[in-house]
């Protein structure tokens, strides 16, 4: 490379007379400009590329390896949980604990009534929270009977909230006395002040900017379709001129729907829902009850926005209000999501872990390793040190680089076909993904091994025969032994492929849907690419976060393992 | 009763050794510089020998056994189901179900009579065949202690055996081929030749059909079913992606192996070759995920601003990442045959006053051009074999088209697509899968025989 660039380097100086000929040589250099550049580009756009795809995966998993809790009082009563005081562990697995759970719920909150409002409570919390409790009550019968504090998991949507992906939460100070006139069902809120004039200010704006955005897509589709639309385009002129209306009358009472950004009015101790404004009075539904009916001074009550409209998010109204209502208080407690690394798929993405699919990566690769390292070494002692020059063992290496070449799915007919229904063993096992994987790996193993039996010199062989070993003993005394780091390096590269390989797995089965951690190689089983995928498809938001979690940690094995490639590369490689 | 077999070979096997090896130790009385070969080798010979008896014995007698028992049982197979294959192998599972204990609903009597006598014949046999083994393993112990003497050449016997060992090993790969074409060619037969199977098409509609919807052979009640097996749009879904990418992949891949052999310092490249690396590193379903999920919106944003109608699966997102996936793959190949160039060709074109783009250009891509070409080569047949990125990025609709915007599928979307969840062998569509899995097979065979025929045919021999 310094021979090159010395070269190159002679050649800067330009020093000609001739203006025709200068210009020609300035064009040239010009030239060598813009190539080199266009190198400097590639290279700038992979590596941007890279960038990209890192942080946006880093910055999307983030979130999922932190999770949620509501730490409130659990009561645990005997007579719920076991009436006839037997403290069997039968008895306690049976008992109802979510409806322990629930009790616990209400208190936190009380005064929560009707269907609907109870069911968006309990609904904060997942299903996985009363099993947690079950293992606890299971591990320590002696807190039957007491009430103990405990951290309850948070649903996937409530704690994606907590983690901002659902809307920020807005307050604004108030200077008017309110007057609220009930403290449950429908209340409506007076203030003697101007409060709610700005955001009436606002919602009216939003209309106009709303009604000219219809304009504009009446004008767009009237361009591009002409006649056809005609009916269409009125309807949205139509739409236009009323929202258009609405901003032009300044004390018309604007009604509140999910589209908008949601308001709320926090007042003695409750919290009421806005469906209808005007500039000194709100009406609409108590989410959680009022303490009284009496008057709030200034600052006493709170205008509380919700920025992202309700109908563009996962979490409702009400779950964000109780949310709100538990994160103020300090009952919300935030840990690192363990529970992620130690448990199995679940169909609850707060609850989903990728032990499971980690466990039947390192079987499968147990597997592929037993099989590809022995017979990938030998295959290699064979055609580097044995093999005569033949056709026979033309047609190996032949076939040896053409199975590199094979796209990995056909691999994966080939286990469906062969393995599962020619043998009969079984579907979506790691034996047979191991086998598959084997297979495919194969190649690559065999040319590094090659590659690495190649780099010992002939001396060493030379020296040992001429000492009387056989060439067996030659090989296997001395050459191997000397070629072994290079080959651990190829199987680790090799294994670190297999370990990112999917397509071949989902040929065989090893897709469905699995709860429990594999226990043997014949045993059901997915791994972690697979996971990825199945996740990645899943319509839950929160799974989006958990598939780059995975993702996260996927590469992460694979950054180890690369590594231990080449540390062992650097540690041990000897050259002749 | 297998695992009783096994555990009497590991024992007869680490007997065999200690015996000859003892044997070879006496005989040789304390000298054993008199013996042709060291007494661990007359060891290693017994228990080889012993080894590969039991093995075979195991082989050819097992099989026996199990067939001998299903026999047994279809004695007693109910009269009425006696010439329907399907059923009575039905019934023969039953039977193994019920005498392996895991199925208990022992209601017929044909069943549990069937069962009995499966279950008596296989415990005589394996019993017999044990013995058999025991008796088999002892003799031979005994013929590889008798054989030790000093001229015997146990090494070298033991040699040989090690050398047929790794040359199967070698032969695996030539398994593996036969593997991949029995099962494609098989299965593509069938698909088209087999007459049980119904709504096959003809071989003619498969190659030049213009319609793909295999979904509505899986009802055979419907009466008239209009199934499609035209593999035309898969093939152009398929090229239309590859295309992008080797558009994307191949300039960048190029450019960037140029600037990395010809231009960079040692310090750039020692950055820029691992950020290569990394990028070759990263699995598909990675890539995929990052296509689905950033770079498909992405796309389809930047088109709404501008007044187009992108499809949210469309040809170029999934293009364009498969593109980055193969930016390594040419820029290391290209790296390679660029470096292989004689360094006396490009201090030649430096000496007639060239710059150093004139040289790349006019003298060392041409001397490269067989190993770029291949580089290609393989980079395709890579990118129409790839997966993951298109099953998650790009669509299902098989439309025949060449706009980048539209969603389009691919050879291997639909094979995954066919092949992942319930399947039964006998339908078209599970066997349009294996058809696919051939074509696909045939043609990244055919890229890559090429490359190697283009770099052979016209590699310039320079020393």
């Amino acid at each position: 490379m310094s021979e090159r660039a010395a070269t190159a380097k002679a050649l800067d100086v330009p020093r000609v007379k001739d203006p025709k000929k200068a210009a020609l040589l300035r064009a040239r250099y010009r030239a060598e400009a813009r190539y080199r550049s266009y190198g400097v580009i590639s290279l700038a756009i992979s590596t941007a590329f890279l960038i990209a795809l890192m942080s946006n995966i880093m910055m999307t998993a983030w979130p999922a390896f932190w999770s949620h809790y509501l730490v409130i009082d659990v009561p645990l009563k005997a007579e719920s949980i076991d009436p006839e005081n037997t403290r069997t562990q039968d008895v306690l697995r049976s008992a109802d604990y979510m409806a322990v759970v629930r009790t616990a719920l209400d208190e936190a909150i009380p005064g929560i009534e009707g269907r609907v409002a109870r069911k968006q409570l309990r609904e904060v919390l997942s299903s996985g929270a009363a099993d947690d409790v079950r293992s606890l009550v299971l591990a320590d019968p002696g807190l039957i009977g007491k009430t103990v504090k405990l951290p309850l998991l948070l649903s996937d949507d409530a704690d994606l909230f907590m983690k901002g992906v659902g809307t920020r939460v807005e307050r604004t100070a108030t200077r008017g006395i309110a007057n609220p006139s009930a403290t449950a069902g429908e209340a409506t809120i007076l203030t003697s002040g101007d409060d709610f004039a700005p955001l009436l200010t606002e919602i009216k704006k939003k209309a106009a900017e709303r009604a000219a955005a219809l304009r504009q897509q009446a004008d767009r589709f009237e361009v591009h379709s002409g006649q056809g639309a005609h009916d269409s385009v009125a309807q949205l002129r139509a739409e236009a001129d009323e929202l258009q209306k609405r901003y032009d009358s300044p004390d018309f009472e604007e009604v509140l729907d999910s589209s908008v950004p949601s308001v709320l009015i926090e007042i003695n101790d409750g919290l009421v829902k806005a469906a209808r404004i005007t500039g000194r009075a709100v009406t609409g539904d108590v989410l959680i009850p009022l303490k009284s009916t009496d008057p709030a001074q200034a600052g006493a009550w709170r205008i509380v926005t919700y920025t992202t409209p309700e109908s563009s998010r996962a979490v409702g109204d009400r779950k964000v209000a109780f949310l709100d209502r538990f994160a103020n208080a300090g009952m919300i407690e935030k840990t690192f999501n363990w529970r992620f690394f130690s448990s199995g798929d679940s169909r609850e993405p707060e609850l989903a872990g990728i032990r499971g699919a980690i466990v039947g990566s390192v079987l499968t690769l147990f597997v592929t390793l037993g099989l590809c390292l022995p017979i990938g070494v030998m295959a290699a002692i064979y055609l580097e040190e044995f093999a005569p020059k033949n056709r026979f063992t033309d047609f190996i290496e032949i076939n040896i680089n053409n199975l590199a070449a094979v796209p990995s799915i056909v691999f994966g007919l080939l286990g469906l076909a062969v393995f599962l229904n020619f043998f009969g063993l079984p579907r979506s096992a790691p034996l047979v993904g191991g086998l598959v994987l084997a297979l495919l790996v194969l190649p690559t193993i065999i040319i590094s091994a090659r590659a690495a039996l190649r780099a010992v010199p002939p001396s060493i062989r030379e020296g040992a025969l001429g000492i009387g070993a056989s060439k067996q003993q030659a090989i296997f005394h001395h050459v191997l032994p000397l070629a072994t780091p290079g080959i651990m390096t190829g199987s680790i590269i090799g294994m670190a492929h297999a370990l990112g390989e999917t397509a071949p797995l989902l040929m065989i089965g090893m897709v469905a849907f699995i709860v429990d951690v594999p226990k043997s190689l014949t045993e059901a089983a997915t791994v972690l690419p697979v996971q990825i995928y199945l996740w990645s498809d899943l319509p839950e938001v929160a799974f989006k976060y958990k598939t780059a979690a995975a993702i996260v940690v996927l590469l992460v094995l694979l950054f180890l393992m690369n590594g231990a490639a080449i540390w062992l590369r650097r540690r041990f490689e000897r050259r002749w | 009763m297998t695992a009783y077999y096994l555990v009497a070979m590991a024992l007869l096997v680490v007997a065999g050794f200690f015996t000859a090896r003892s044997r070879a130790f006496s005989i040789a009385g304390g000298h054993p510089s008199v013996l042709h070969s060291l007494p661990q080798y007359h060891g290693l010979y017994t228990a080889v020998l012993i080894f590969a008896g039991m093995l075979a014995l195991f082989a050819l007698g097992d099989p026996l056994v199990n067939w001998l028992a299903r026999s047994a049982a279809l004695k007693n197979l109910p009269p009425e189901l006696a010439g329907d294959t399907l059923r009575s192998e039905a019934f023969l599972r039953d039977v193994i179900n019920v005498s392996s204990g895991s199925f208990s609903s022992t209601d017929k009597s044909e069943l549990a009579a069937a069962a009995q006598s499966y279950q008596h014949v296989k415990t005589i046999g394996s019993w017999v065949l044990l013995l058999a083994g025991l008796v088999l393993g002892g003799a031979l112990l005994m013929f590889g202690s008798w054989r030790v003497s000093r001229r015997f050449r146990a090494r070298n016997a033991f040699e040989r055996a090690v050398e047929i060992v790794l040359m199967a090993c070698a032969a695996i790969a030539i398994l593996t081929t036969v593997g991949i074409l029995f099962s494609l060619i098989g299965e593509t037969y069938r698909f088209f030749f087999d007459p049980a199977i119904k709504g096959k098409p003809g071989v003619l509609d498969f190659l030049l059909g213009t319609e793909w919807n295999p979904q509505a052979a899986m009802r055979a009640d419907q009466g008239e079913i209009s199934t499609a097996y035209g593999f035309l749009p898969l093939l152009t879904g398929t090229l239309l992606i590859t295309t992008i990418a080797v558009l994307v992949a191949g300039p960048l891949g190029l450019f960037s192996a140029i600037y990395l052999s010809e231009y960079a310092s040692s310090r750039t490249r020692a950055i820029f070759k691992p950020v290569l690396e990394i990028l070759a590193g990263i699995p598909t379903v990675v890539l995929g995920f990052f296509a689905a999920l950033t770079v498909a919106p992405y796309i389809r944003g930047w088109g709404e601003y501008f007044g187009l109608d992108i499809a949210s699966e469309s040809a170029l997102a999934a293009g364009l990442v498969m593109g980055m996936m193969i930016i390594p793959f040419i820029s290391s190949l290209s790296d390679d045959v660029i470096n292989a160039v004689p360094q006396s060709l490009r201090d030649g074109a430096y000496a007639l006053g060239a710059t150093r783009s004139e040289t790349i250009k006019q003298v060392v891509l041409p001397a490269a051009l067989p190993g770029i070409v291949a580089a290609f080569m393989l980079a395709i047949s890579r990118a129409i074999g790839e997966t993951m990125i298109v099953v998650m990025a790009a669509g299902l609709a098989a439309n025949l088209t060449f706009n980048p915007l539209d969603a389009v599928t691919t050879i291997t979307v639909q094979i995954k697509t066919i092949l992942v969840g319930d399947q039964e062998f006998d339908s078209a569509k599970t066997l349009a899968a294996f058809a696919l899995g051939f074509v696909l097979f045939f043609i990244t065979l055919a890229l890559n025989f090429i490359a190697l025929r283009v770099v052979r045919r016209y590699r310039e021999q320079y020393e």
